[in-house]
């Protein structure tokens, strides 16, 4: 069944005769086979979104519907690949089409040569139903890739074979009450604007180490849980996002790079196989999938890649893993959105961007969670989504970002004043938010114990209280406030300088184990108690006493390296006490 | 045998709607010849059923709807391409403009290009000296990036670009090959010419392709000028080897050209009118910059763009510093206190300068310096605005010394005159002397090892 082109309008093509294709169908455009997915139909002509380029084609060229939704292939092969909107694998294009990418290229999403190894962990007869554990493939040194009967099927395990097997092989052969045998390959189609089934959903409760002081201890993210980084162009998006991606306390990343810069995925190309991840000790590269559609690929592979991106997620939450999925930049996907819905006519709704510009967005979301997967085994997954907002001017009040944050429970705002300081990561302590602080709270108290929690609270409170007497210190200078208030000043400073910032791209301190960070967090606040207690004693040299040795030291804390730090914060302390003694003594004999 | 149109059925400058076409497609070139044989480019926009909306490349003064012809010449707009490109002079649509003959073509060229796939980049890590210290010392470039200058209606951007040109060079490949490919848009013939003697007077006339569309040029052709550039570049960095460093002015007139023709068309605006797409298509130029995997050429692209009214969240370098690896900004503040140039320097950003400095790069000490006179600068101007409110009495010793510190910051480390051409070692040692303003105790920023090993001492 095929149709011909009447109307051609950038990424819109018109064609008609396509009565039998369904709504949605993926289709074939020109001589080229440009792949393009019909988006509305009207009797039997249909607009279709081309994912390519459509320049040379005009009325009169074929169509060809491929009878099937927009879909991704699961299955081994996934990891450490890296793929653009609409799963089309870029290395193995590059080896076909040289540095740029030509169109209508064809290439499958998994490699079909490739052999893995098939360890089944059922025997022929066992029951089976859809997200059944059959077998185990070490896919890369970090993962092992269990292989699942697909979602809805159900029978008895007539056959099952180990050895090494291609992806397209038979595994397994299952005979379904109907009488009928389906054979099972590790592969698996899904269609990438539905979400995945899962037995049940749950609150997330295990707070996401990322190793990001900031992050961990001010403004926790849940595993499972969804969260927003928006901020203006050079507040540091890419690179806390880039920093989730590296250290991040999940199995599997999958890294979506949506209508931005090239060189940035490039970057994690070249980086993440030379980085070892901090909780298992192999390459990040290992456990990574990529999906890259920068911004001068064409523009409707765009709106495609974070539901390709969030299905590969998906699918490894349905293993069992813990997943995140990392979009930059979700305004891009909605700019791609409008620029779609601009040239199908629709009515436009705030800025021109469409008016199930939220509805969407919450979709895309919603697919993140703590599940129970299917299968009846219990095993939990989970999938967390975090997602870069690239708001016009920094202004969050334009439609993405306040459609971002009605949904999303974690804002990490990004602060352009801070980045001009740099003070990095660039999160403003001031409106950013969390809320899972409360459903994380009994994790947190019974593994880094009630003072950390109380700490994490104090700490808030002071940076509080600091941007109050800012305002006063603006109006009649730092001279005429008391010792206590100056106190509060510099506890606040130190907690900016000493524990909230963040140098990505040094190495001892990229990584701050939760440990690690509860720790400098109390000693900067025992020096605060123990100045605190002074000044109560009638000691008011503030000057003195922020200028002991110790402060110093604790200014250069987060540097220590992760085997020493608990005997070097313990020195601080230890000396701290003294050296504030020291003081009082001295100033007693005055 | 191409066929022409006589079909003309309405014109709306700068579009064209052409009746009973057969065989167009999208995104062809199309030739339009005037009754008195003037032959004028345009290209398929559109096209439905049998009619073809067609955008024209210059002005339709003087069409005539039925005696007028439009011929479809099967192929995209493309420029004929060659190594004798360099020391031409070109229109914004590659005809040559300085009387010398025609391109002998090696290659024709579709002017979008394609997009480059990201596994087949080579990411940008070797460091650029352009002697100037806020660049080299703190947004430091590097090849194969691409980095905006953000400035302003008045503010020396030509003169800054031009030093760049001229002093640029990386370090232990001083024999390189190199080119510059340089995109007036839009601009005005003095300010054209301000680079053409620049380029003469430094020799290097001969390693540079011109496109120039001066502002009494069409303005709809400045959609066509930069990536006409933006070709002869690729062409010049990966069949022909060279390092290429494309510098286009100004991207404010490139936007509105493609403002213009989106209002022509009717689209939904987006912010200021400007159309939804200008962050794609802005990418779709900027892009293009980079270097790749087992080729030896670069493409270093300096974009040059005057904010209105001096707003960084205006559309135009806001798209432009989401796509862009960074921006130099200038300041109007600074310009005016007589600092040269006059580089802001705290919202000013290189992305990719970690990936070019330190040790076998630049020097070790590099990155911690860096950020240690960020972080000084800014307080130090903190200081300052506080200063000024309530009086030197006010600041806390300290506070003064990081007053003093922003002061002599600027006027020796950012003020450096067009002419001074600095090393990056004379960069760093200007950096620690103005660092030994500030007590020792305040650089936390920089390695205790680094202190004792560079630190002047008395």
């Amino acid at each position: 069944m095929s149709g011909k082109v009447v109307k051609v309008s950038g990424p819109l093509v018109v064609a008609t005769g396509l009565a039998d294709a369904d709504m949605s169908d993926v289709v074939r455009v020109g001589e080229q086979k440009l792949i393009g997915e019909i988006l509305t139909m009207t009797g039997d002509s249909a607009s279709i979104q081309v994912y390519e380029e459509t320049s040379g084609l005009g009325p009169g060229a074929v169509v060809e519907t491929t009878g099937a939704p927009l879909s991704v292939e699961l299955g081994p092969g996934l990891l450490e690949n890296i793929y653009d909107g609409i799963q089309r694998p870029l290395t193995e294009i590059r080896a076909l089409t040289g540095h740029t990418i030509a169109r209508g290229v064809s290439v499958p999403a998994l490699n079909r040569e490739r052999e893995w190894y098939f360890t089944p962990v059922v025997e022929a007869g066992a029951e089976i139903t859809g997200g059944v554990i059959l077998g185990e493939v070490q896919e890369t040194t970090a993962i092992l890739h269990r292989i699942m009967a697909p979602p809805g099927l159900t029978g008895t395990l007539k056959e099952i074979r180990s050895g090494l097997f291609k992806v397209t092989d038979v595994i397994a052969r299952v005979e379904t009450p109907a009488g009928e045998t389906v054979p099972v390959t590790m592969m698996q189609k899904w269609p990438v604007r539905v979400s995945r089934p899962y037995r049940r959903k749950f609150t997330p409760s295990v707070p996401l180490c990322s190793g990001q002081r900031v992050i961990d201890t001010m403004f926790p993210l849940a595993k499972g849980g969804t969260a927003a980084v928006p901020g203006p162009f050079g507040s540091g998006k890419t690179v806390v996002q880039h920093q989730l991606a590296k250290w991040s306390d999940v199995d599997i990343v999958v890294y979506i790079g949506c209508g931005e810069r090239g060189n940035e995925m490039t970057d994690v190309l070249m980086e993440f196989p030379e980085l070892i991840d901090p909780h298992t000790g192999e390459p990040l590269m290992k456990r990574t999938v990529l999906i890259a559609n920068t911004s001068d690929m064409p523009v409707a592979a765009r709106e495609a890649s974070i539901y390709t991106g969030i299905t590969i997620a998906e699918y490894f939450r349905d293993m069992g893993y813990d997943v995140a999925v990392i979009a930059d930049s979700t305004s891009r996907w909605a700019e791609a959105l409008r620029e779609m819905s601009g040239r199908l006519e629709e009515m436009p709704g705030e800025e021109g961007y469409p008016a199930y510009l939220a509805s969407r967005l919450a979709q895309f979301y919603e697919r993140a969670g703590c599940v129970e997967c299917l299968g009846g085994d219990g095993r939990r997954g989970s999938l967390t989504a975090i997602g870069a907002v690239s708001p016009p001017g920094g202004d969050t009040s334009e439609p993405v970002s306040q459609a971002t944050m009605r949904i999303v429970k974690v804002f990490w705002g990004l602060d352009s004043s801070l980045a001009y300081a740099r003070h990095f990561p660039a999160i403003n302590w001031l409106n950013s938010y969390s809320l899972y602080l409360d459903g994380l709270r009994p994790h947190f108290d019974q593994t880094y114990g009630r003072d950390f929690f109380a700490n994490r609270d104090r700490a808030m409170a002071l940076l509080q209280e600091e941007a109050e007497l800012q305002e006063i210190v603006k109006l009649v200078g730092q001279d005429s406030l008391s010792a206590p208030d100056r106190l509060t000043l510099e506890a606040a400073k130190m907690l900016r300088e000493d524990f909230l910032q963040q140098n990505a791209f040094v190495e001892l301190d990229a990584y701050s184990s939760y440990e690690k960070q509860a720790k400098l967090l109390s000693v900067i606040l025992r020096y605060y108690d123990l100045c605190s207690a002074a000044i109560g004693k009638g000691y008011d040299d503030t000057l003195s006493l922020f200028s002991i040795g110790a402060r110093e030291r604790i200014g250069r804390a987060k540097m220590v390296p992760p085997e020493e730090y608990e005997a070097a914060y313990d020195l601080i302390l230890r000396e701290m006490e003294l050296q504030i003694n020291d003081l009082m003594k001295g100033g007693e004999e005055l | 045998m191409i066929k022409e149109y006589r079909t003309i059925s309405e014109i709306v400058s700068p579009l064209m709607m052409i009746k009973g076409v057969e065989g167009v497609t999208y995104d062809e070139l199309a030739e339009l010849e005037l009754p008195n044989g003037e032959v004028r480019h345009c290209k398929v926009l559109e096209v439905d059923g049998d009619t073809a909306v067609v955008q024209l490349f210059e002005n339709a003064a003087g069409i005539n709807l039925s005696r007028s012809k439009v011929r479809f010449l099967g192929h995209p707009l493309e420029l004929a391409v060659s190594a004798d490109m360099l020391g031409r002079v070109f229109t914004g649509m590659g005809t040559p403009r300085d009387g010398g003959p025609e391109i002998l073509a090696e290659a024709r060229m579709d002017i979008n290009g394609l997009p480059m796939n990201p596994a087949a980049r080579d990411y940008p890590n070797e460091f650029i000296q352009t002697g100037i210290s806020t660049i080299d010392g703190l947004n430091t470039l590097v090849r194969g990036q691409k980095l905006p200058i953000f400035s302003g209606s008045g503010l020396p951007h030509a003169q800054l670009a031009a030093q760049i040109a001229r002093q640029a060079k990386v370090l232990g490949d001083e024999a390189a090959n190199f080119a510059v490919v340089f995109a007036a848009i839009g601009i005005t013939f003095e300010e054209a010419e301000f680079f053409v003697q620049e380029f003469n007077r430094t020799g290097a006339i001969d390693r540079t392709v011109l496109f120039t569309n001066l502002a009494d040029d069409p303005a709809v052709e400045r959609i066509a000028t930069p990536r006409m550039a933006l070709t002869a570049a690729e062409y010049l960095a990966f069949e022909r080897d060279m390092h290429v460093l494309v510098i286009l002015t100004d991207i404010t007139n490139y936007a509105e050209a493609l403002r213009e023709v989106s209002a022509a068309k009717k689209e939904v605006p987006g912010r200021r009118g400007y159309p939804g797409y200008l962050y794609t298509d802005l990418a779709t130029m900027y892009e293009r910059a980079g270097r790749r995997i087992g080729k030896p050429g670069s493409i270093t692209m300096i974009p040059i763009l005057t904010m209105p009214e001096d707003d960084k969240t205006h559309p135009i370098p806001d798209l432009t510093g989401y796509i862009t690896e960074g921006q130099i900004i200038l300041s109007r503040d600074l310009y005016r206190k007589g600092v040269n140039p006059p580089v802001d320097v705290l919202p000013s950003l290189s992305r990719l300068k970690d990936k070019g400095i330190g040790k076998g790069k630049t020097r070790e000490d590099h990155a911690d310096t860096m950020n240690q006179l960020f972080s000084a600068y800014s307080r130090g101007k903190e200081a300052k605005e506080l200063m000024t409110i309530l009086g030197e009495s006010a600041l806390t010793p300290t506070d003064l010394q990081f007053a003093r510190f922003a002061d002599e910051f600027e006027k020796r480390y950012v003020s450096q005159g067009p002419e001074e051409n600095r090393s990056i070692e004379e960069t760093l040692t200007i950096g620690w002397e103005l660092l030994k303003i500030l007590p020792t105790s305040e650089l936390k920023r920089i390695r205790t090892e680094y202190i004792e090993k560079y630190l002047p001492r008395d």
